[in-house]
C-alpha cells in the first residue's frame, strides 16, 4: 500500500474507459484513471499512482523525486512490487 | 533538476534548519503533530529530529490506516473470511496484523483462503474469474484510499458482479484531530497536515482546527526541505500569534481537493454513527460504511459479523504512543516482546506506525549531524 508511486501514461484502454497505461520505471502496467477527469490526462502526462488508482498530475521533475524518495525510503522494491502486482485489466 | 537538488541540498536544509531554531528562540517549547504516517516514517528515515532545536517536538500522530484499526474488527474480517467458499482479500499491510489468534497471514498458513491484493480492482479481478466463491475486499485506509474502494463498488455494481463485497474500514482523518484536540491531555501547539489525504480532501476540512482552536495547520509534502519547510511557516504562524491552514504542498494538493474522489465517496458510503480507532476510543462519525444503495455490495450485510470488541494487550501501550502521550520506545514491550517480526501491536506492522519506523530508523538518525 505504496503512498504514491509516479508513473507516465503511454497509452489509454479502447476497451475500458478511464483505464490507462502506465510505465514505471520500465514496468508498465494497467491504471485506473478516472479521478482524474476533471483535470483531463494525456499520453505523456505523469501521475502519482495509489493502489491501482491515478490520485494526481505532477510534473516530470517531480516524478524522478518521487521515485528518489522511494529509493530513499527503502520503499522502491515495494512499489516496484506493488505495480507489478496490478493484474485487474490483464486478460486471464 | 529544481526539485530534485532543491530538496535534498544539505546546505538548504541546513538554512531552514537554522532559520527554525532562530524563530523558536527559547522559553518556550512547541509541541507539533504530524497527523499522517507518511509524516513520521520519512522523519525518522531522514532523521529530521536532529535538525530541529529541542525545543520544537515533534509528535507522532494517529494517521496509519492499519495502526488505528482495533483488533476486534482484524478478529471480525477473519471470522468473514473462515466462512465457507469466502475468498478474503487485503493490502500487505493488512496481512500481518495481529488479531487474538494469529494475523491474516497465521491464519492463511492454516488453511484459511486469504489472499494479497495491491488494489482493489484486483479483489473485484479475481471475483470475476471465480464465480463459485465469494470474494471480500478488506478495506483500510483514510480518504486516500476509499475512492479506490468507492470506484471498484462501483464498477462491481455496473458490471452486475454479485460474488464480491467489501468489509469496510475506512476511516476520515478530521473526526481523529477533533478527538485529539477535544482530549484532555491535549498540549500540541500546531499539526504538520496530511499530504496525501489532501490531494483529495483539499485543504478546507482543516479551517475549523484554525478558527476554533486557534491551531495552525500547514498541509505538507514529504521531502526532508516540505518537513522543514512546513514546521518554519507553522513557527511563522505561532510567533505571530495567527492561526490559518497554509498549502505547502501546493505542487500535488489543489485547495479543493480533487471532486470526482469526493464525488465517488458521496456516493459509495455513508457515515457511521461511531467507528472504535485503537488507542482513541469510540469516535462519532468519524468512519465509512457502504452505503445502503451499495447493501449487496456490503459485506457487513451479507455475512454475520460478530462485533468483536478486544482489549489490547496490557503491557502493549499503543494507545499512549497513538496519542502521543508516549514515545515508542517508552513502551514496555518495544524492541523485545515487540519487534516487526514478531509485532504485538500494530504500530510495528506497518512501515508507517511509530514503532516501526522508530525501531527501523532511530540509529540512522541519531548519526545524523544536528
Ligand atoms: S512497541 Fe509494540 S506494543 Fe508497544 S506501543 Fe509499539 S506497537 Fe504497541
Amino acid at each position: 500500500m505504496c503512498l504514491a508511486i509516479p508513473g507516465q501514461i503511454v497509452e489509454f484502454s479502447t476497451e475500458q474507459a478511464g483505464l490507462a497505461k502506465v510505465d514505471v520505471a520500465g514496468v508498465k502496467r494497467n491504471v485506473n484513471v478516472s479521478l482524474l477527469q476533471d483535470e483531463g490526462v494525456a499520453c505523456g502526462d505523469w501521475v502519482l499512482i495509489h493502489v491501482g488508482f491515478a490520485m494526481s498530475k505532477i510534473e516530470e521533475s517531480q516524478a524522478k523525486d518521487q521515485l528518489r524518495m522511494l529509493s530513499a525510503l527503502g520503499e522502491d522494491e515495494m512499489a516496484m512490487d506493488e505495480i507489478r502486482g496490478y493484474s485487474f485489466a490483464e486478460r486471464e | 533538476m529544481k526539485y530534485v537538488d532543491e530538496f535534498r541540498d544539505p546546505q538548504l536544509i541546513a538554512n531552514v534548519s537554522r532559520e527554525i531554531a532562530r524563530l523558536a528562540g527559547a522559553g518556550r517549547h512547541y509541541r507539533i503533530m504530524e497527523v499522517c504516517g507518511g509524516h513520521t516514517h520519512a522523519i525518522y528515515r531522514h532523521g529530521l529530529k536532529n535538525l530541529l532545536p529541542p525545543n520544537v517536538e515533534l509528535i507522532h500522530g494517529p494517521g496509519c490506516p492499519v495502526c488505528v484499526l482495533p483488533m476486534g474488527r482484524v478478529d471480525d474480517g477473519l471470522s468473514i473470511a473462515q466462512q465457507r467458499d469466502v475468498i478474503m482479500t487485503a493490502f500487505g499491510d493488512m496481512m500481518r496484523v495481529p488479531g487474538t489468534r494469529g494475523t491474516p497471514l497465521e491464519h492463511k498458513a492454516r488453511g484459511v483462503d486469504i489472499r494479497m491484493v495491491y488494489s482493489p480492482l484486483d479483489a473485484l479481478r479475481i471475483a470475476q474469474s471465480t464465480p463459485e466463491k465469494h470474494v471480500v475486499f478488506f478495506a483500510i485506509g483514510f480518504e486516500t484510499t476509499a475512492p479506490s474502494t468507492a470506484l471498484t463498488l462501483a464498477r462491481a455494481r455496473a458490471l452486475g458482479i454479485k460474488n464480491f463485497s467489501v468489509f469496510c474500514n475506512h476511516v476520515t482523518i478530521v473526526p481523529a484531530i477533533r478527538a485529539i484536540l477535544d482530549s484532555p491531555d491535549m498540549r500540541l501547539d500546531a499539526f504538520v497536515g496530511p499530504g496525501h489525504v489532501s490531494t483529495v480532501t483539499g485543504c478546507r476540512p482543516y479551517e475549523f482546527i484554525a478558527r476554533d482552536y486557534g491551531k495552525p495547520v500547514v498541509i505538507s509534502g514529504f521531502e526532508p526541505l516540505d518537513i522543514l519547510e512546513s514546521i518554519l511557516m507553522i513557527l511563522r504562524q505561532l510567533r505571530s500569534g495567527e492561526a490559518r491552514v497554509e498549502n505547502q504542498y501546493r505542487r500535488i494538493v489543489p485547495w479543493e481537493g480533487n471532486l470526482p474522489a469526493l464525488q465517488a465517496i458521496g456516493e459509495a458510503f455513508e457515515l457511521r454513527p461511531y467507528f472504535e480507532w485503537r488507542g482513541l476510543g469510540f469516535i462519532s462519525q468519524s468512519a465509512l460504511k457502504v452505503s445502503s444503495a451499495f447493501a449487496a455490495w456490503d459485506a457487513e450485510v451479507q455475512f454475520e459479523v460478530p462485533g468483536i470488541r478486544v482489549t489490547d494487550p496490557k503491557a502493549a501501550q499503543c494507545g499512549e504512543v497513538l496519542k502521543g502521550v508516549l514515545k515508542p520506545p517508552q513502551c514496555k514491550l518495544f524492541g523485545k516482546e515487540c519487534n516487526p517480526e514478531h509485532p504485538v501491536g500494530a504500530l510495528m506492522v506497518s512501515s508507517e506506525g511509530a514503532c516501526a519506523a522508530y525501531y527501523r530508523y532511530v540509529h540512522l538518525s541519531e548519526s545524523v549531524p544536528a
